[in-house]
């Protein structure tokens, strides 16, 4: 890694070897993953097994699996644990992504992006 | 990259990976799973708060304090909650400790455990499945990419994470410290001297 921010984020967490996250939603996504474990949604068990799963797929799909991309692995994981708990649905995750997509379109440049009617 | 935070037309535009994090933190939220204050705080932690430094303070004590580091060695998970450090998945800590002929290094051939209340997050080799595959089948080469090259008369311990089961390496303490404070000597100790990926 160099000095420079390789995101363009300043504030970004790193310690002496790097950054710890390379952009914030991987912390977000990190977060929620211990947020609901400590809610006892899942154990942590069997969230490092729906993880090692996810991994253990994007190896047999090519995927290089050098570090680069595990949180997009984290998150493909983390949604199907929610799934597979009932927490919420495909559905719902797919409509409520839309809304998100609708509403930052709709948001100009450094205008807090919130969702309408909330 | 910075296209994928905003593209140049007058909305604003969040990438695949962005929108699926939004939308999945937003409907946890709407069914009081997650608080939003609880999640910040949570991130804010790991990203300012933790990083290696718990794990630099068991250290320096460990070296300080014999009757500490037999603790360490009996239970380390409780000697490590004495510092106030735990909770979450790293409570059931086992502290693996260097010596003149053996050496430890820690992977985690499944989905890359670690010890986050103690080392904060990993880094992206840790993650990667090079270290992972490889570390465990020749742990002497790997070790010398990193530049810590072991003599021939000196055992090499891998030992692979679980989900029940983390390890934190307790390096050695370098020689010519004996005049140092606990608080400079935990200035020294490094997050990768405590995989094992360094020696200090």
């Amino acid at each position: 890694m160099t000095a420079e921010d390789p995101l363009g984020l300043p504030g970004l967490p790193r310690d002496a070897e790097g950054p710890v996250f390379r952009a914030p939603w991987e912390a977000q996504a990190f977060g929620m993953t211990l947020t609901l474990f400590d809610g006892g949604c899942f154990s942590w068990k069997e969230w490092t097994q729906t993880l090692g799963a996810e991994i253990a797929m994007a190896r047999e799909r090519g995927d290089a699996d050098d570090g680069s991309r595990y949180y997009e692995y984290w998150l493909a994981a983390l949604e199907k644990l929610a799934v597979a708990k009932g927490l919420t649905t495909r559905g719902e995750m797919l409509a409520r992504k839309d809304e998100w997509d609708r509403a930052a379109r709709a948001t100009p440049h450094g205008k807090p992006i919130v969702l309408p009617g909330r | 990259m910075s296209d994928d935070h905003h593209s140049h037309d007058e909305g604003s535009h969040f990438s695949d990976v962005e929108l699926r994090v939004r939308a999945l933190e937003s409907l946890l939220v709407d069914k009081g799973l997650v608080k939003p204050e609880t999640l910040d705080k949570l991130v804010d932690t790991y990203e300012t708060k933790l990083g290696p430094r718990n794990g630099a303070r068991v250290v320096a004590r460990a070296w300080t304090d014999p009757a500490y580091l037999q603790r360490l060695r009996d239970d380390a998970s409780a000697a490590i909650a004495e510092l106030g450090y735990g909770g979450m998945q790293g409570e059931h800590m086992v502290v693996v400790e260097n010596a003149a002929q053996v050496h430890n290094v820690v992977v985690c051939t499944l989905c890359s455990c670690y010890p986050w209340p103690l080392l904060g997050l990993p880094p992206v080799w840790y993650k990667s499945n090079a270290y992972r595959s490889r570390v465990v089948i020749d742990p002497r080469s790997v070790l010398k990419e990193f530049g810590v090259a072991l003599g021939d008369n000196v055992e090499v311990r891998v030992w692979d994470s679980t989900s029940e089961v983390r390890y934190l390496v307790l390096p050695e303490r370098p020689a010519g410290t004996q005049d140092m404070t606990e608080d400079e000597l935990a200035e020294l100790v490094t997050r990768d001297s405590m995989i094992g990926t360094a020696k200090l």
